[in-house]
């Protein structure tokens, strides 16, 4: 009788012993997996899901990286603060030259990469549809709203004049010289970071970050006016 | 696929846009006003030295203030009391502290030589002391000058030359070896425009200046992304449409949609060449339909009516069969001797009864600038073809435009200029001047500002732009080009010659009469064994001479010494022999001109690197290896002239034939009078007039200590008696130190904005008292009289104080689009880098910016030819092709049919594929319309 | 000379053939990636072999789909010709290509050199893989995560060769001090859940390893030679196939056995 309580007493002290193990364990293992994948800043190829999407269809296996021509894209490694294994890219380094032809998103074998949202509706494919990021100007030291005469980053837009503009106006300090300053549309910027990486300044004044890291949100309980509504004015209103 | 989706660029309301600018609007204002609080010196910047300067790069001509602390230039910024930029600058001057500390600077004088250490064509670079670079320099310049006389060296100048370099070039050449080869590269850039102001008024340079932009109601741009290439003149041009948005209007034509046709009001996409016959609609659209708005005073009293040959060639070699042309080029340069009248050619050259399919013989090329007066019945009929239904259909440059809205365009274009009371600039920099009828095109732009009276008047005027930063200021009124001397004095008028020799204190018949070969003439002479030994200053005629194949060739090939004074390495010093490491422009004291006139001067500011010398000493070392008596001595040229020998005449003005030409034109006792130092220059550094500590060298192997004397001053002073009295007047040396620049002629130290213009300009007053205008220059005023057809024999009209009013009809160019060669190749310049790109290629920030030349298509000629955006493609002509990424979206679109390609990499080195045709008149090179193939790569 | 080599091939045809498959799939990633070799492109979460047949790691594949992942078919067909293949060669993959095992190999070999006999500083149950095994799928669903690629040796040494290593090289540092002093056959007997992933799926597996007990001497050299020694526990017992699911087919013991009682049997089915 002793001997039959000795053993299940054994039993039922390895079995806690392996739980603990397992629940410690697991519990450190979740936590680095969960802090390694809150890497907010990180930049992915054209047609990526949404992070917390591809994060989860992502297999990490580097065949987009094989496929683009200009060596923008790389792969998390571990000490890169980029989820590891998965593709990103750093425009100031090698921005993203949004090939027609998507050989990233083609190359995808699991959909992270969504060559479908990357497709018009005769079906051919269109980068101009990347979501990559959207570029933000730092406007305080921005050389173009000192008034000088830059605006590289517009020029290197290849959607120049929708994702990016020049807006002119006086320059108040010299009387005659109007400022270029450059403005970012972010419905139509793709996030390429062509901008970023032709600044000129020492530190990049324009830079891609994630959509959802840069972009706000209006509140539902207001129904807000689209960027090109215009009101209908009747004719006989003063 | 559209990648470009234009569909979406026309969705984009005006609406939309101004919410966006609104906020980024009140960051900007935010960062604008944080600049003034920054105010307050840094701790960093308290032992730093500022000084007054000029930008390197552009005609514009900003003014910069540069600090130097331990011998160098650690930062710049824009002058803010400089009247043109007011303490802006575009993003090359941003970069100008870094332009001269690029990793490969030459710092030695490197000579090919053999193993034995001895030149040799085909050696090694290899370096070698100052000594032994002169040595060998003087010694094959002696054996080619020996040969061939002063027509077998040459010297290829710049506008970007200070001015006394251009002047101590000028003299050494045309003085001392008595011969007129040297000319700059602004022949590439500005010469159609000299022409076009020496047919039309007599004298080089704009009657306007830059107040016009802030004075005036429209602006239309010729041929000109302002925007990219005189990116702070174009602040200037957007602050005016700003200030009163309905009224003033902006007009841009070209032949490619870019930066700036984005930000016009209208935008004119016109096909290659047609530019001649948008004007002759607008001048057509003058006469016909609205008379009233001729200022008919203004016509009578200050204009004449005048037209030339049309049968005038293209300024290609005037033999096709050349041996070392291929039967392709051979298609294209035939031309040069005979065309076939084509349709268009027909209906516009129906006043000389031509038909379609005629062969139009070139029987006037070797008079091509000839002109006579005409009546105003011969101008009215010979205008009538160019209706708007021919002009539209004939220029509309963009297929998939409709013709109505083009038809709309140059409607609005001519309304522009007609307008009553509507004050009108017109701007242009290379569309017109780098055209095969270059000379015309600048001829009827003054010829619609003039038949309306908008001209030389406060907000009207047509106002050339000059591309490089000295282009007007030494180029120009030094008269760097084998035709002219300082002041636009020309080398074949007696007259000219002799006040010359005078202010140069040579003798009387020293200066070659006869006109020395032009930019491309020295390229073709190098491949024809004509000319044999060369010195380049200041440029890359390798990198920046159409049809470039030849030319590397015959400096590698051909039995010739070819000496590359640079400051890095670039296609030229590659195909030198010998390359002598040169001092960059804040190393040395130096002046610019700028477009409007503007002189600007500054001081050296650091030490040149290594073993760099300025260009000023190169000359005057050089010097001290010709005796009088080896270049004053008699010679035949080629054409049987004889230069007199002129060592009696010059004993008789005590100098001694075993002197050297460094003695008698450098180191005068009349140069030797302006002392160093100078008040002027306390606290400053002087090369040439003191040393520099540095163990140099000169020419003899002596440590070169300074010629003891203020070189630039000296320089400066006597560069300025040739133009004092004539309209060219200059203030002297000190003044310019003390102001932002002065607008020529400076009249008791007064400038002048508006030349012509007796409000303003003095010598208008002088040439035309009680007039209100005097285009007052001296030059082609005496002309026969004739008709459409040609002058009658024995005429002469007597046309000082007036302007000519030109007829010129349009033309096709020389080489066009055809089935094997479909697209139009046009060439120019994108704002994040300069010319050659040898300065701005070593900015790691703007290489960065634009790391490469690139193919700009048309998407539906892309996916034509099968390649997609970043792919690359051959562009080839019938001359040579060259690899490089096609671009088919972006700051540059092209319609259909056409590609631009700049030409600042020399890793594509468009310019192996550009064709060597040029306007007859001016000799300036067509870079804009070549025909070319484009397939993948 | 030809006894030397006749030695070598009696002794080692297998490891060197394992080592040659090892290396060169490592080889032909990098390639793919530096010069744009086609053979095998990817790494060993996914690849394709000549731009057109699909692998994929079958268990990487599970996570992504525990994850919340919706795949394309592309990866599913991968995963599934992977299975296949290794439902038919068995826990081969651990031998013949993951990388991790040249570093164990190594771990193991260094030991022998330098004569480490010394107990484990703790005891490890070699089942504790399937512990971390289900940890890997209940965290996966949970995080909606695919956990186990976060922290895989394997990948981080596959795609550091391809793509950059970073600091992988310190958790690959790390499996070779683990195995060398901490645990003999530390990581790949014990902990890897990929090695226990293909272990389960092994068990109709058509290649074994044959043991003939009357040949056996019971010199010992297979179990000393073999990285899952509990898989012999037939070897001079009786005759029959390696039936324990853990054997990875690495044939070690075939080859250093001199008596012909072991032998690759690719006659399929098991036999008692």
């Amino acid at each position: 009788m002793a001997e039959v309580d000795e053993t299940r007493r054994r039993m039922i002290f390895r079995t806690l012993q392996g739980v603990t193990l397992t629940a410690v364990g697991g519990a450190f293992w979740a936590g680095f997996v969960h802090e390694n994948a809150q890497a907010e800043l990180v930049l992915r190829p054209p047609g990526a899901l949404p992070e917390d999407e591809f994060l989860a269809t992502c297999i990490r296996c580097g065949l987009c990286v094989n496929d683009c021509p200009y060596d923008t894209l790389k792969l998390g490694a571990y000490g890169d603060n980029v989820p590891v294994g998965t593709p990103f890219f750093e425009p100031r380094k090698v921005p993203c030259y949004l090939c027609e032809d998507i050989p990233c998103a083609a190359a995808c074998p699991t959909g992270a990469l969504d060559l479908l949202s990357l497709t018009d509706e005769e079906g051919e494919l269109d980068v101009s549809k990347s979501r990559m990021g959207v570029a933000v100007v730092d406007y305080n030291n921005c050389i173009a709203s000192r008034g000088l005469r830059c605006d590289a980053c517009v020029r290197a837009c290849p959607y120049i004049g929708d994702a990016i503009f020049v807006d002119t106006r006086r320059n108040p300090r010299t009387g005659k010289h109007a400022m270029l300053v450059p403005v970012v549309d972010a419905d139509y910027c793709t996030g390429c970071g062509l901008c970023e990486h032709a600044c000129v300044t020492e530190e990049p004044t324009i830079i891609v970050l994630p959509r959802e890291v840069a972009l706000g949100k209006a509140g539902e309980h207001y129904d807000l006016p689209s960027p090109d509504f215009t009101p209908e004015v009747p004719e006989n209103e003063i | 696929m559209e990648p470009s989706k234009p569909k979406k660029r026309e969705a984009l309301s005006t609406d939309r846009r101004s919410l966006l600018k609104a906020a980024a609007a009140s960051a900007a204002a935010a960062a604008a006003g944080l600049s003034v609080a920054q105010g307050a010196a840094k701790e960093a910047e308290k032992d730093w030295r500022w000084d007054k300067a000029v930008c390197r790069f552009c005609g514009t001509g900003c003014g910069v203030m540069v600090a130097t602390k331990n011998d160098r230039i650690v930062a710049v910024k824009g002058d803010p009391l400089a009247p043109v930029n007011r303490g802006l600058n575009c993003i090359k001057g941003y970069f100008l502290a870094k332009i001269m500390y690029g990793k490969d600077r030459l710092t030695r004088p490197l000579l090919r030589v053999n193993k034995k250490g001895e030149f040799d064509k085909k050696g090694e670079f290899k370096p070698v002391s100052w000594k032994k670079a002169f040595e060998v320099m003087a010694s094959q310049f002696k054996k080619a000058y020996g040969e061939l006389g002063p027509t077998g060296i040459a010297f290829y100048g710049s506008g970007q030359y200070t001015i006394q370099e251009g002047f101590a070039a000028s003299k050494l050449i045309k003085a001392g070896f008595r011969s007129n080869n040297i000319d700059p590269n602004a022949r590439h850039c500005m010469a159609s425009a000299v022409a076009g102001f020496i047919q039309t008024f007599g004298i080089d340079e704009p009657a306007g200046c830059y107040d016009d932009i802030e004075l005036t109601d429209s602006f239309v741009l010729w041929g000109s992304n302002m925007a990219e290439n005189h990116p702070v003149l174009w602040a200037r041009v957007v602050d005016r449409k700003l200030s009163e948005p309905d009224r003033v209007k902006v007009v841009v034509l070209s032949t490619y949609q870019h930066m700036n046709a984005d930000m016009a009001d209208t935008a004119i996409v016109f096909r290659p060449h047609t530019d001649l016959a948008i004007q002759n609609y607008i001048l057509r659209e003058i006469l016909y339909n609205h008379p009233e708005a001729i200022d008919r005073d203004f016509v009578d009293k200050y204009t004449a009516y005048a037209t030339g040959y049309v049968d005038i060639g293209y300024g290609m070699r005037s033999d096709p069969n050349h041996p070392k042309y291929s039967d392709a080029e051979r298609e294209t340069m035939q031309k040069e001797l005979a065309k076939t009248v084509s349709e268009a050619e027909a209906k516009a050259l129906s006043f000389l009864g031509l038909k379609p399919g005629d062969k139009l013989e070139m029987k006037h090329r070797k008079a091509a600038g000839a002109h006579w007066q005409i009546g105003f019945e011969d101008l009215k009929k010979a205008l009538e073809p160019y209706t708007l239904d021919f002009v539209a259909e004939l220029a509309k440059g963009d297929p998939d435009e409709p013709l109505e809205s083009f038809k709309k365009k140059l409607q609005e274009l001519a309304q522009i200029f007609i307008e009553q009371g509507r004050k009108v600039v017109s701007f242009w920099t290379m569309g017109f001047n780098q055209h095969t009828r270059g000379t015309w095109v600048n001829e009827q732009v003054y010829a619609i500002h003039l038949l309306l009276g908008k001209h030389a008047k406060p907000g009207s005027g047509a106002f050339s732009l000059t591309g490089q930063p000295s282009a007007c200021g030494t180029a120009r009124e030094v008269g760097t080009f084998a035709h002219r001397l300082p002041a636009d004095m020309v080398v074949a008028n007696p007259k000219h010659r002799e006040i010359s020799e005078k202010l140069w204190r040579v003798p009387k018949g020293t200066i070659n009469p006869k006109v020395g070969a032009n930019f491309v003439q020295i390229m073709r002479d190098l491949e024809d064994g004509k000319i044999k030994w060369a010195w380049v200053h200041v440029n890359n005629p390798w990198q920046n001479t159409a049809n470039a194949g030849h030319w590397i060739k015959a400096a590698r090939e051909m039995d010739n010494f070819i000496v590359v004074s640079e400051v890095y390495p670039g296609i030229s010093t590659k195909v030198a022999d010998l390359i002598l490491p040169t001092a960059m422009i804040y190393e040395k004291w130096g002046a610019y001109g700028n477009s409007e006139r503007r002189t600007q001067h500054w001081r050296q500011q650091v030490t040149p690197p290594g073993m760099a010398m300025p260009d000023i000493w190169q000359y005057m070392e050089f010097a001290k290896f010709f005796k009088l008596n080896e270049v004053w001595k008699e010679h035949k040229l080629p054409d049987g002239t004889v230069l007199p020998d002129v060592l009696e005449e010059a004993k008789a003005m005590g100098y001694d034939p075993e002197q050297t030409l460094f003695d008698v034109l450098f180191n005068h006792p009349e140069m030797r009078k302006f002392a160093w130092p100078d008040p002027i220059g306390e606290g400053f550094q002087n090369t040439e007039a003191a040393g520099d500590g540095r163990p140099i060298q000169d020419a003899e192997g002596k440590p070169f200590k300074g010629y003891g004397y203020f070189v630039h001053k000296a320089l400066w002073e006597e560069y300025r008696q040739f133009g004092l009295g004539t309209g060219h007047d200059l203030a002297d040396f000190d003044t310019y130190h003390r102001v932002r620049g002065l607008r020529w002629p400076v009249v008791d130290g007064k400038e002048t904005p508006w030349r012509f213009n007796a409000k303003y300009d003095p010598f208008a007053r002088k040439a035309n008292p009680g007039g209100e205008f005097a285009f007052y220059g001296k030059a082609k005023k005496k002309i026969p009289k004739g008709t459409l057809t040609g002058p009658e024999a024995g005429t002469s009209v007597d046309l000082t104080n007036r302007a000519k009013i030109f007829f010129r009809p349009y033309m096709d160019p020389p080489e066009m689009p055809d089935d094997k060669y479909p697209f139009w190749l046009v060439t120019g310049r994108v704002l994040e880098h300069w010319h050659s790109g040898t300065m701005t290629m070593r900015v790691p920030e703007l290489y960065r910016a634009v790391p490469e030349a690139l193919v700009y298509m048309n998407p539906a000629d892309a996916k034509k030819v099968g390649v997609k955006d970043g792919q690359f493609v051959w562009v080839e002509s019938r001359r040579g092709k060259v690899k490089a990424r096609a671009s088919t979206r972006g700051r540059n679109r092209p319609p259909k049919g056409l590609i631009f390609v700049p030409w600042f990499d020399e890793r594509v080195l468009i310019n192996k594929v550009t064709n060597d045709q040029r306007c007859p008149i001016s000799k300036q090179t067509d870079y804009k319309k070549a025909a070319v193939k484009v397939y993948p790569a | 000379m030809r006894s030397k080599l006749r030695f070598v091939y009696a002794h080692y045809r297998f490891l060197i053939l394992r080592r040659a498959l090892q290396l060169g799939i490592l080889l032909l990633f990098f390639g793919a990636n530096a010069w744009g070799w086609n053979l095998l492109a990817g790494d060993l979460s996914s690849s394709r072999i000549l731009g057109k047949v699909p692998l994929a790691d079958p268990l990487a594949v599970l996570q992504l789909l525990l994850a919340g992942g919706v795949l394309a078919g592309e990866v599913l067909v991968g995963a599934l010709l992977v299975l296949i293949a290794y439902a038919l060669i068995g826990r081969a993959f651990c031998a013949w290509v993951c990388p991790v095992n040249l570093i164990t190999d190594l771990a193991e070999w260094t030991r022998k050199l330098l004569g480490f006999r010394e107990p484990p500083l703790m005891y490890l149950n070699r089942k504790l893989r399937y512990v971390v095994l289900a940890m890997v799928l209940v965290l996966s669903l949970a995080l909606s995560l695919p956990v186990f690629e976060f922290v895989s040796p394997i990948s981080a040494a596959a795609r550091g060769v391809a793509f950059g290593m970073g600091m992988g090289w310190a958790l690959l540092l790390a499996i070779f001090l683990f195995d060398l002093f901490v645990v003999r056959h530390g990581y790949c007997g014990h902990i890897c859940p990929l090695g226990a992933f293909y272990s389960l799926i092994s068990r109709f597996r058509r290649v074994r390893v044959r043991h003939v007990k009357d040949n056996c001497t019971l010199c010992g050299l297979c179990f000393n030679a073999c990285p899952e020694p509990h898989v012999l526990s037939l070897v001079g017992k009786h005759d029959g196939t390696v039936n324990i699911p853990e054997c990875t087919n690495c044939f070690r013991c075939v080859e250093v056995c001199d008596d012909d009682a072991l032998f690759v049997s690719l006659s399929g089915g098991w036999s008692k």
